[in-house]
């Protein structure tokens, strides 16, 4: 009995829900304003969660009924994004004192986001993933608006809630079909009963469609995307990092776990789907990005660019393609952690950056954060020897190996028009003759300073020893 | 032989210098140990890479000095590099002329000297590591980690129109590029291996090769470039400091080139002979329509940008003739214009840095006041235009007798251009050189100083030394290149 109690506790989902309950009740009962330490004490949280997933401890005694699932693939991605938050958390710490946002929830909000996009990530039934998603959701929508006295951050909360309760709702509308239809919740089951047959029928490609609408509002593929550059932008700095860091993994996880166990044998169907999805926002990413003056919506329309990327390796269903899939993630994961390090300690005229042209001048009075920030788009636009460069040819290995050569070169073709937005960033800091001289002021507190060269050294350094991640990656099982 | 990695060394040299360089803390009185550095390692790297030519092996047409270790796990990439004839002398070009460049720059480039000089370093790794490579994914690496140093020098250092220039150069080359990489992996899909060697024996079918050759043509005529994709080419060039333009003219043109001969000859030998007319017309287009645009220049920088064009024209034409003489004619021009437009621009560096303009109008009359300057000039005019005794002159006759093999026609369009090249760089000598001087601001110019002279006189002595002893360069590449035109008559034999 008492090691059954044990064992449950080291379930990582069970264990991070139980130590964040812990967490708010601390923050509700310490007297002085405790958001350092519970900011503290989830980064901690977190790491042990990382090792309870490691370790893997309960994988064979609890899934409840299969309502949740356990592979290889879950686990790295579930690992992705434990530390995807600790990173996030601790880089956006000292932002938080800055701009006096220190509500103690915050961290909080984090834990249960995270705990919410763990679920996502293992749900193998209808209802334990919608319940996930809503987890995740609720929680960003709150975080996306919890600088309550900012207009542009209410008005980016509510209009996440908004169109996030919509896709919610179709999302909902798409499993009733498809659990009508084939009588099951459970992913496995729908998989064995869609087997019988050759085709779908009518309510189930209309079940099919409303999943794949809602899954792709949560990566934020077009037409789709419409939310993603307005939270970006009018969420608080801090919060923007976490949205770009964190959720588009859990997410991505999902939809590839969805396609490819749920409806494995019906890739004709949802590669169409996927196939427009990729293309449009590959494309809209890269032009739609050339235009904006803000850095955060610049951000936003390039992480829809990558969803496109991500969803080729998705269209070509193949082995390569679950492992560029967890490359590409791991790189993207950890040049936006990069990026947003420093956005978040680099300061204009006292206001934190929000403007690229605010750059201008930055590769004279900081030389070493302009060659960071040129080496990150770089390598996000896919120039080698970046990490960035392999995630995107191991996706194009994955797509010729299904022979989808014209997608392959469409996405050549707009990773080509995207190399200008982020050239433009190098031009603006190098190039550019400065008019604020001395105004910019890079203040970057140490564990940001940690995170920001562990990622620096992973984006030029893995050109050096590929193998441990690719390893790592070529061995997932879906 | 030598038994140890001497190409890894020759490679990564320049990358340690700059590993240094970036702790040195840059201002007035260090600016100085920053450039004498820099110059170091480039010269220290020139030396190992002549170690590299006394040690080559003529008897031996595959590759030497090969270094190779495993490197993905999961597929067949290696970190494979040597050197056989044809690579041998582009590496040469590459380590022979940064240190002219380093030194080039030596009192004209003021702000950013550390950064400057890092990105010089840079390249210098990617450009020989990219002839050294064996490997088509390594080589894809090297040449698209050109663009990152290159577009810097022409964005920081530049002229007026720097930023226009740098995207255009950036974005241009790097459309051509990422359907190479399409192409690599398509014949990674088809063979299960990168090995160029591998590759060189390994004939895809019929329709595939025409794919992959037009993959790669987007590439290297983007990079060589040929017409009409040449357009980046003048804008780069013009607003490129001198430094700049010396490595753009000197090496990075060249890559495109290397490319040809290496994969769409080497490699796709049924597509190379289906699309040789296509190759030969354009290059006639470009030899002709590019000397008559250079006629027109008033920019001398723009002049010697478009008669590259020309030159890289007789190049491609010898490249795609696929005989011994066509091959070692575009190699011999290859080098030959490495040597001489980077000349070329370094002189045009030498008046602009004192008088601070370019057009052909603003000069006249040099050689009043600076004869030795004229001297130089005149040896590397004459090499351009190819005057017997010069190293242009081995190239272009090489690739002419090539030419009467395959069609009078070719011959008669690159003989026409020859003498098109001809008119323009005499004219050009004679409006800036000769006379009387006219311009008042003239009056007092200085001739080349002894920094300048170091600079140009090992110039001219190689171009000389190449029109005189050809041979010494063409032994070397000579059972390389047969290997490549025998694997093409296999082929297309069958």
């Amino acid at each position: 009995m008492l090691n059954n109690i044990f064992n449950i506790l080291f379930i990582p989902e069970i264990f991070l829900a139980c130590s964040s309950f812990l967490c708010l009740l601390f923050g509700l009962y310490s007297k002085k304003n405790a958001f350092r330490q519970t900011s503290n004490l989830s980064v901690f949280i977190l790491f042990l969660t990382i090792l309870i997933v490691y370790l893997d401890r309960g994988s064979n005694f609890a899934n409840y009924k299969s309502l949740f699932s356990n592979s290889s693939f879950i686990n790295f991605f579930k690992i992705l994004v434990l530390l995807g938050s600790i990173a996030s958390i601790l880089i956006s710490k000292d932002y938080f004192l800055g701009i006096k946002l220190k509500n103690f929830e915050i961290p909080i909000l984090f834990l249960f986001s995270t705990l919410g996009m763990m679920l996502m990530i293992a749900s193998n039934n209808l209802m334990s993933m919608y319940l996930a998603i809503e987890l995740q959701s609720l929680s960003l929508y709150v975080a996306a608006a919890i600088k309550r006295d900012s207009i542009l951050s209410a008005e980016s909360g509510v209009k996440y809630f908004i169109l996030g309760a919509l896709s919610s709702g179709i999302l909902l509308y798409g499993f009733s079909l498809i659990y009508g239809f084939t009588g099951s919740m459970n992913f496995d089951d729908i998989s064995f009963y869609l087997s019988k047959y050759d085709n779908l029928n009518l309510g189930l490609i209309f079940g099919l469609v409303f999943v794949m609408v809602g899954l792709a509002f949560k990566v934020s593929a077009v037409p789709f995307h419409m939310w993603t550059p307005d939270v970006y932008e009018g969420a608080p700095n801090s919060i923007t990092a976490f949205f770009a860091i964190v959720p588009k993994i859990a997410a991505v996880a999902l939809i590839y776990r969805f396609c490819l166990v749920t409806f494995e044998n019906f890739y004709l169907e949802w590669s169409q789907i996927i196939l427009f999805l990729s293309i449009a926002s590959m494309f809209l990413g890269a032009i739609a990005a050339i235009a904006q003056s803000n850095i955060k919506r610049l951000l936003a329309y390039s992480s829809i660019g990558h969803i496109g990327y991500i969803l080729i390796a998705l269209v070509a269903a193949n082995d390569d393609g679950i492992k560029a899939a967890s490359i590409y993630m791991f790189s993207y994961m950890i040049m936006n952690i990069a990026i947003f390090a420093i956005i978040l300690s680099l300061k204009v005229k006292n206001e934190y950056l929000i403007n690229i042209s605010d750059l201008k001048g930055l590769s004279k009075s900081n030389p070493i954060v302009s060659l960071s920030i040129s080496i990150i788009m770089l390598s996000m636009a896919g120039i080698p020897p970046f990490i960035g460069f392999f995630g995107k040819f191991y996706i194009f290995i994955a797509a010729i190996e299904q022979e989808l050569y014209v997608l392959s070169i469409l996405g050549v073709l707009a990773s080509v028009i995207s190399a200008f937005y982020y050239l433009r960033i190098i031009k603006i800091m190098y190039f550019d003759e400065s008019i604020n001289e001395g105004s910019l002021n890079f203040k970057i507190s140490f564990q940001s300073k940690i995170i920001l060269s562990i990622s620096l050294f992973l984006i030029i350094c893995f050109i050096f020893y590929p193998s441990l991640l690719i390893n790592i990656s070529a061995n997932l099982i879906i | 032989m030598i038994d140890w990695p001497l190409i890894s060394v020759i490679i990564f040299l320049p990358l340690v210098g700059a590993l240094i360089i970036i702790f040195i803390k840059e201002d007035e009185s260090t600016s100085i140990n920053i450039k004498w550095g820099a110059l170091f390692t480039t010269i220290g790297t020139f030396i190992l890479s002549l170690i590299l030519w006394l040690q080559f092996d003529y008897s031996n047409p595959s590759y030497q000095y090969v270094e190779k270790f495993r490197w993905f796990d999961d597929f067949n990439f290696f970190y494979h590099v040597g050197v056989d004839g044809i690579s041998l002398f582009m590496i040469l070009l590459s380590t022979f002329l940064t240190p002219l460049c380093i030194l080039a720059s030596w009192n004209n480039i003021k702000k950013r000297v550390k950064e400057y000089m890092l990105a010089f370093l840079f390249l210098e790794t990617v450009m020989i590591g990219m002839f050294a490579a064996i490997d088509i994914l390594l080589f894809y690496i090297f040449f698209e980690s050109v663009l990152i140093p290159m577009y810097l020098i022409i964005g920081i250092w530049g002229g007026n129109r720097r930023i226009y220039a740098s995207f255009k150069f950036f974005l241009y080359t790097l459309l051509g590029s990422v359907l190479m990489l399409i192409g690599i992996i398509i014949m990674y899909r088809n063979t299960n291996s990168m090995s160029i060697e591998f590759l060189q024996g390994n004939y895809f079918s019929y329709n595939t090769q025409l794919f992959l050759w037009l993959a790669f043509f987007a590439s290297f005529a983007v990079k060589i470039p040929m017409w009409p994709f040449h357009t980046w080419l003048p804008d780069a060039h013009v607003e490129a400091p001198t430094a700049g333009s010396v490595i753009l003219a000197g090496v990075l043109l060249k890559m495109g080139g290397y490319g040809f001969i290496r994969f769409s000859v080497g490699m796709l030998p049924e597509a190379t002979e289906f699309f040789i007319p296509l190759i030969m017309t354009l290059s006639i287009i470009a030899i002709i329509y590019t000397s008559l645009v250079a006629l027109a220049q008033t920019d001398i920088k723009k002049l010697i940008a478009y008669s590259s064009v020309a030159h890289m024209g007789i190049v491609t034409i010898g490249i795609f003739l696929v005989n011994q003489q066509g091959l070692e004619g575009a190699m011999m021009q290859m080098i030959s214009h490495g040597l001489v437009s980077a000349a070329l621009f370094l002189c045009v560096g030498v008046i602009y840095d004192r008088m601070h303009t370019r057009e052909i109008e603003f000069y006249g009359g040099l050689v009043q006041r600076m004869p030795l300057y004229a001297t130089v000039f005149m040896i590397f005019m004459l090499g351009s235009v190819g005057l017997p005794g010069t190293s242009g002159f081995v190239g272009e006759f090489l690739v002419i007798i090539g030419a009467f093999k395959f069609s009078s026609y070719v011959v008669i369009g690159a003989a026409f251009g020859i003498i098109l090249s001809a008119v323009y760089m005499l004219f050009l000598y004679k409006r800036i050189i000769f006379g009387t001087i006219t311009n008042k601001k003239l009056e007092d110019i200085l001739d080349i100083d002894a920094r300048e002279k170091i600079i140009l006189i090992p110039l001219a002595i190689s171009v000389i030394l190449l029109g005189i002893f050809p041979n010494l360069f063409l032994d070397p590449m000579r059972l390389s290149i047969e290997t490549i035109i025998t694997n093409y008559e296999i082929a297309n034999a069958k």
